[in-house]
């Protein structure tokens, strides 16, 4: 007779997880992996997020989309549900890209949570556990990754969800946190995980140290007039000093932060790691690779098999580089238009030749159709913009040195030097620095500049660009959420 | 004179003939009849339908009064019912049963087509016309959502497995349907409540053929040969219509792109194939050990190329009795071996979106010398669909599935009380899958890159059942009592593994294992009780417990009842009835069977398999916790029946009408979880309600009757409504509701919704704006929110995929030597998606980004659409009528007896035609589509076949 108790065959149930410390870093590497990739197995199978498509709900796809598509940097042609939406600025509270998102940090931060309910001291005496260093580095490491999906829910839906690892598994509603109590929440959690992080530089390649709480901090208070409507530039300049300060250098050429290799970047602070064979995603910046490819360009110059003909940017961004020197404006041109009549053509608008899958010496990634380039969240030069601009803003610093630091990365870029620092200088100093890279949203909004003030190709919808509604500054709180979660109330104009 | 031996009343129309001579008559109104010129030896048969045929010896007598009794085959037929048999006119649950003469002729090759449109209330929709590929069978509409709606399906006492096994396309295609002997169908809940919680989608139970004691030596020889061919094809632009459609709405580059050739891309992939399929069964009785043994070859070749099944089966079937009848055995073990060879079937999509104008070679043999499409740089472009022949030949996926299921049941009769009867059942099913896939470097972009791949798949299972039932049977005066109580315990073990290498040896192959389990446990009862055999009364209860659940919710109660009054026998003097009774049933049934793994309930982690995330210099394994329910549990069905059996004219009509009303609580359904509550956005859990309301109406009518013509019209009627009343826990008219029926055609993209108030799988469209000429205007929609845009709040609900009405019609004539009938099916109001319009449907899909062209839809040139939206994917326009009817079926049949000495030999020579034609608005290749979104799918064929059958 065959009892009713049956257990997994695969897997195990979560009180024998916990009692083998060997399980922690699987945990902690998947926390990590949830920014890159969509599931637990190659390809984006077995997917954490039900009802998405695999490949196209990856953490770090979906928040380039978000971040990128509605502003001047970049255009697709790709006629997905909701993705023309994200540039026309027209998107819907049903939005799936929106939605996947709002999810996406919500899991990451229950999955956090769990980990660190299983581990607190009581649960590791309880399972006769010694309490290791590397176990106090998980756990803070897991309390980063929460702040930094909500430093990133912060920003794109103003007030969500607040779970934390107080909240059981399915006990109860999660409680709508203001943004403010979001903002207070993140600068407690971080500035408590400046001292239990590893020092900067001090921890593995991919993995969270004082240097990466010190950015979300610096991120934090640079866009606080945004969030909280109070100026924290003093703050922000303060923290991003003490990035600067860490020890990071610049990569000799700017080019090799965007490159197979970029691994043995000496600028990054926190990356996303991707590998053509380990970490296989169409997500990440596999789509960031092959997405930029198509008309006339090879897809071998760019370590790829084949183009997928979808990203371009506008006119209104290519006319951000004033200085023709400039090394950063990696635009393909031959054979694209630089207007865009059709956003469906991909020759419509130039290309961008920023990303590649291929190494500094020339050879290709590991893999042709997955791409082992890895996607600095933070890096040295975004530091030195947020230096300059909260200097530039008020905020008690040094304002030759923000001025210098400007001047660092123009003369990497073989730029000319600037001689003062203004606001619009700044925005457009990031544009050129940062294109690409996941920031231009939250720039424009904190120039206000997002909604109008500034238009570009087919903003709103038409072909020059129009101003759009002020709400749109924010994403909507998911659909599916308000009604699984009758406690949450929409953002304005939705 | 000939009466009705039952009630002595006369039966006109009776045949009464001389044995082996051409002398005879039939009884008048009065049930005389006359007959001259017979000889004292001579014999004679009388006979009538629906009654025992009688042979009697004349000898000196003048006048020979018969009472012929009614034919055990009809009224008096043992149904089997599970756990136990009734006699089918003592039935109270809405039960069909239909045995191997009525079964559908020609080219089957997987089980359930034997009975497909042949009885109401019962859905059979082929999966395609994939060689051994199967059907969905939905029983009153299907009482889940996101849990099986697949009924259970019983096979000789044991209940199947239902999920799918890779080399296999559904439960039952490794079942010879030449052994079978018939199919009931418990379609109620009061019926089907003895399989108490998988019973909600209504119970199959298939017995398998005997040999009988006493049997001399029976043999039966089956042949038979087919064609087959594509009935129809998608309708594309040609190469003509494509040139002036890139030369007129292309970019420069793509008119550069433009070939010479003149291709029909289908063409190049059909073709007529031939199949044939081969039994031999022999039955008898070794002494007092009635058997029966039985082979088959069966080789299919599918019209699609490369596409082809064979199965090897064999069974034996042994029921010996001992100890004075007192023990009866019952062991029967089916054996088969099934070879698939599955093409790559993302070449019929490309072969409708292919450039007509481009050749199938080219000289280039660089790519094996098939055409393909080439970036700038002279390598395959990777967003190119690949050449749809090379797709076929420079890949190939061949599995072989075996599957062992055998029982063994014992039923002792109790000495010292025969009342009493003991049964006993043991049975395993176990099958195991060996597949091997390949692909040739030169078919793809990637596939150059990785420099080829070759993968392998395993799959095992082993299920076993025990099951053991006590059965008493009593009668006292006009009462009699038929208990039955008994318990069962069946595990089911799955276990897969898969990988992929390749042949670049930079790339990382794959690989994966999974392996699973769950068990249930029963107790259960049954009691069946009749009155004066004019009232009748069955009360089962079943207890079900379900490792799936946890243990505070993994039993359920599932309990039934049923009344049937047979009102003819009121009737003083019938002879109008020959059967007419009302049947009441009422009960609950439940569902187990959850799309989301054994442990739904369980909070545990599941391995990352082949995906490492690099932590410093090392790649690490990845753990993930597993959305979990603790508290889920059963899905329940209430369901109520109301029925009539009539019968007329000794049966010569005869029918049922049934009405049921079904309502599923607790349903099984993924839904959205508040974001941050569980490990995922959707969790498996209980909320909802769903409606099915219906009624079957069966009617069987005999025209003729005699010894050289014989004619029968069956015809069944099925009206279902399938409405969800609740999706969420609290009511909320914002929620849109589970969106459902992914697209081809953008990422992502569901054209169907689960939403409170409809019917499941509703359409969730755009509304088409028209211009007064009533064609469709591009990209003009209603604003039905009336925001001022339009955006996804726009969409709304229209018509569903199920069909309202279903039908089917079949007849059967046969005149000396000589027969001819046929099937016929109809669906009324079911409604497709037309994907292939919606997604080839414009001109600017003649091309993604410059380096190759597509083909369109001829719907192209209506509409004249230039551009594919993500709002114009989902135009209403898009849902098409798909109501049809089908002649699925026609058939001949010529007794070729006196070719063979002394009718020692019997032979039959058959001819089938399948899938004659369908009669449909619907514009897409077939109207009929289980899920109703209609993408590439592999076509039913047009089938021929000559069947020669010979028994002695």
């Amino acid at each position: 007779c065959k009892d009713l108790d049956t257990k997994p065959y695969v897997g195990e149930v979560s009180e024998l997880v916990y009692q083998d410390v060997n399980n922690y870093k699987e945990i902690l590497a998947k926390l990590y992996a949830g920014l890159a990739v969509s599931g637990i197995k190659p390809k984006d199978d077995d997917v954490d997020l039900k009802n998405y498509d695999g490949g196209s709900q990856g953490y770090m796809r979906v928040y380039w989309y978000l971040q990128e598509f509605p502003t001047d940097e970049a255009v697709t042609g790709w006629g997905d549900p909701g993705l023309p939406d994200l540039h026309r600025m027209s998107w819907t509270a049903s939005n799936q890209w929106s939605s996947a998102f709002y999810s996406r940090i919500l899991f990451q931060a229950a999955v956090a949570n769990e980990f660190l309910r299983e581990t607190t001291d009581n649960k590791l005496s309880e399972r006769g556990i010694e309490k290791t260093q590397e176990i106090q580095n998980y756990r803070a490491e897991a309390r980063f990754i929460r702040a930094l999906v909500y430093a990133h829910g912060i920003d794109l839906y103003g007030s969500i969800p607040l779970v934390t690892e107080k909240d059981q598994v399915g006990s109860s509603l999660p409680k709508q946190a203001s943004r403010q109590e979001l903002f207070t929440f993140l600068e407690t959690e971080l500035k408590a995980l400046e001292t239990e992080l590893p020092a900067p530089k001090t921890n593995e390649y991919g993995r969270a140290d004082r240097a990466a709480a010190w950015m979300t901090l610096a991120k934090l208070y640079l866009n606080a007039q945004v969030y909280i409507g109070q100026e924290k530039y003093s703050e922000a300049a303060e923290y991003a000093k003490k990035v600067i300060d860490a020890g990071f250098t610049l990569a000799p050429k700017y080019g090799n932060n965007f490159l197979a290799d970029n691994d043995t970047s000496t600028e990054t602070i926190f990356t996303i790691n991707f590998d053509g064979n380990e970490t296989q995603t169409w997500g990440g910046t596999t789509t960031l690779i092959h997405a930029a490819v198509g008309g006339s360009m090879n897809p071998a110059d760019f370590g790829v098999d084949g183009g997928w003909a979808g990203f371009r940017t506008t006119k209104e961004f290519v006319g951000l580089f004033d200085d023709a020197k400039d090394t950063r404006a990696m635009f393909y041109k031959e054979g694209q238009s630089l207007e865009i009549e059709s956003l469906t053509t991909f020759t419509d608008g130039y290309a961008i030749s920023k990303w590649k899958n291929v190494k500094q010496d020339g050879t290709p990634g590991k893999n042709l159709t997955h791409t082992d380039t890895d996607f600095a969240v933070y890096r040295l030069a975004d530091a030195y913009l947020m230096y300059a601009e909260a200097v530039a803003r008020g905020g008690s610093g040094d304002a030759t040195l923000a001025l210098s630091l400007v001047n660092e990365l123009r003369t990497r870029a073989q730029a000319n030097t600037l001689t003062t620092l203004t606001l619009d200088n700044l925005l457009n100093e990031r544009g050129r620095e940062l294109y690409w890279e996941g920031h231009r949203r939250t720039d424009l909004i904190r120039f206000g500049k997002f909604t109008s003030g500034y238009n570009w190709a087919w903003k709103g919808g038409e072909k020059n660009g129009k101003d759009v509604e002020p709400f749109r500054s924010l994403y909507p709180i998911a659909a599916t959420d308000l009604v699984a979660n009758p406690s949450l109330s929409q953002n304005p104009g939705y | 004179k000939v009466t009705d031996q039952a009630d002595g009343s006369a039966i006109p129309g009776a045949t009464v003939l001389l044995k082996g001579g051409t002398i005879g008559t039939q009884t008048s109104l009065e049930g005389t009849y006359e007959l001259t010129g017979i000889p004292d030896n001579a014999i004679l048969i009388f006979s009538f339908v629906g009654m025992n045929s009688q042979e009697v010896s004349v000898g000196n007598r003048t006048t020979i009064d018969v009472a012929l009794s009614a034919d055990s085959r009809i009224l008096q037929e043992v149904v089997v019912v599970g756990y136990g048999s009734q006699k089918k006119s003592d039935l109270t649950g809405a039960i069909t049963a239909i045995s191997s003469v009525d079964f559908v002729k020609g080219n089957v090759n997987t089980p359930e087509q034997l009975i497909a449109g042949k009885l109401a209330g019962v859905q059979i929709t082929s999966n395609g016309g994939a060689p051994g590929s199967g059907s969905k069978i939905r029983i009153r509409g299907g009482s889940s959502l996101s849990a099986s709606n697949d009924p259970l399906i019983v096979i000789d006492g044991i209940p199947l497995d239902n999920s799918d096994i890779k080399g296999a396309a559904n439960p039952l295609s490794f079942i010879n349907p030449n052994d079978i002997e018939s199919f009931n169908v418990l379609k109620d809940a009061s019926a089907a409540a003895i399989y108490g919680s998988r019973a909600a989608n209504g119970v199959i139970i298939i017995t398998t053929k005997k040999g009988h004691s006493g049997d001399k030596l029976k043999v039966n020889f089956s042949t038979l040969f087919s064609a087959s061919q594509i009935a129809k094809k998608i309708n594309v632009l040609n190469a003509e219509q494509f040139r002036e459609a890139v030369n007129t709405h292309g970019t420069e580059t793509q008119k550069a792109l433009l070939g010479s050739a003149n291709t029909d891309w289908q063409d190049q992939i059909y073709r007529t194939s031939f199949s044939s399929n081969n039994n031999l069964s022999l039955s008898g009785a070794v002494k007092s050990i009635p058997y029966r043994l039985s082979v088959g070859y069966n080789l299919q070749n599918g019209i699609l190329k490369t596409s082809a099944m064979d199965r090897t089966s064999a069974s034996l079937g042994l029921t010996p009795k001992f100890f004075k009848d007192h023990l009866k055995v019952d062991i029967n073990v089916k054996a088969s071996t099934t070879k698939s060879k599955f093409p790559d079937e993302g070449a019929i999509g490309s072969a409708i979106g292919y450039d007509p104008t481009q050749p199938v070679y080219m000289e280039n043999d660089k790519f094996g010398g098939y055409y393909q499409w080439l970036n700038p740089q002279g390598n395959i472009e990777a967003l190119a669909a690949s050449n749809p022949l090379s797709l076929l030949r420079l890949k190939s996926n061949n599995g072989t599935l075996n599957r062992v299921i055998a029982n063994a049941q014992f039923d002792y009769q109790f000495h010292f009380l025969p009342e009493l009867h003991a049964n006993w059942n043991i049975g395993i099913d176990r099958s195991s899958t060996d597949g091997k896939e390949w692909s040739s470097n030169l078919v793809s972009a990637s596939s150059y890159t990785n420099n080829g791949s070759t993968g392998y798949y395993t799959q095992s299972r082993q299920n076993f059942t025990n099951q053991f039932f006590l059965n008493y049977v009593k009668q006292v005066d006009q009462q009699n009592f038929n208990i039955m109580v008994g318990a069962e315990n069946q595990g089911f073990v799955r276990e897969n593994e898969n990988g992929t290498t390749y042949g670049n040896p930079d790339v990382a192959g794959i690989k994966s294992y999974f392996k699973t389990d769950y068990a249930l446990l029963s107790y259960f009862g049954r009691l069946n009780y009749s009155l004066k055999d004019k009232y009748l009364a069955t009360v089962t209860v079943r207890r079900d417990g379900s490792s799936r659940f946890a243990k505070e919710n993994r039993w359920g109660t599932f309990p039934s009842v049923a009344l049937a009054w047979k009102i003819n026998k009121e009737l003083s003097r019938d002879d109008i009835f020959s059967d007419l009774k009302l049947r009441f049933g009422w009960g609950i049934t439940g569902q187990q069977d959850l799309s989301s793994g054994d442990y739904p309930y369980l909070n545990a982690y599941t391995p990352g398999q082949g995906l490492r995330y690099q932590l410093g210099n090392t790649f690490v394994e990845v753990l993930r916790p597993n959305a979990y329910d603790p508290n889920i549990k059963w899905e329940q069905t209430q369901s109520t029946n109301f029925g009539l059996d009539f019968g007329l004219s000794k049966q010569r009509i005869s029918g049922s009408i049934d009405f049921y009303q079904k309502k599923t609580s607790d349903l099984i359904n993924e839904i959205d979880v508040p974001a941050g509550s569980n490990f995922s956005n959707k969790v498996t859990t209980n909320v909802g309600t769903l409606e099915n309301t219906g009624l079957e109406v069966v009617l069987n009518y005999t025209p003729i009757t005699n010894d050289h013509l014989t004619w029968d019209i069956s015809g069944n009627f099925t009206y279902n409504k399938r409405k969800i009343t609740a999706l969420t826990k609290v009511d909320n008219p914002n929620y849109v509701g589970v969106l459902v029926g992914g697209i081809d055609g953008g990422t992502g993209n569901y054209a169907q919704v689960h939403s409170t108030g409809y019917a499941p799988n509703s359409f969730f469209m755009y509304q088409q704006v028209y211009n007064e000429a009533g064609a469709p205007i591009e990209g003009v929609f209603v604003d039905r929110n009336q925001d001022g845009i339009i955006s996804e709040l726009d969409r709304y609900r229209y018509q569903a995929a199920p069909p309202r009405l279903f039908l089917g019609l079949s007849s059967q004539l046969a005149y000396k030597k000589a027969s001819v009938g046929f099937v016929m099916r109809s669906n009324i109001g079911n409604y497709n998606f037309n994907n292939i319009y919606a997604n080839r449907g414009s001109y600017q899909s003649i091309t993604g980004s410059g380096n190759f062209l597509s083909n369109l839809s001829a719907n192209v040139l209506e509409t004249g659409f230039t551009q594919r939206t993500d709002q114009s994917i989902l135009s209403d326009y898009y849902v098409q009528n798909a109501s049809f009817l089908r002649m699925d079926n026609i058939n001949f049949g010529y007794n070729l007896d006196h070719l063979f000495k002394k009718g020692k030999i019997r032979a039959q020579l058959s001819l089938v035609a399948q899938n004659v034609f369908v009669i449909t608005k619907y514009k897409g290749l077939d109207p009929e589509i289980a899920d109703g979104i209609d993408k590439q799918v592999y076509p039913r064929p047009r089938t021929l076949s000559l069947g020669l059958n010979l028994h002695f």
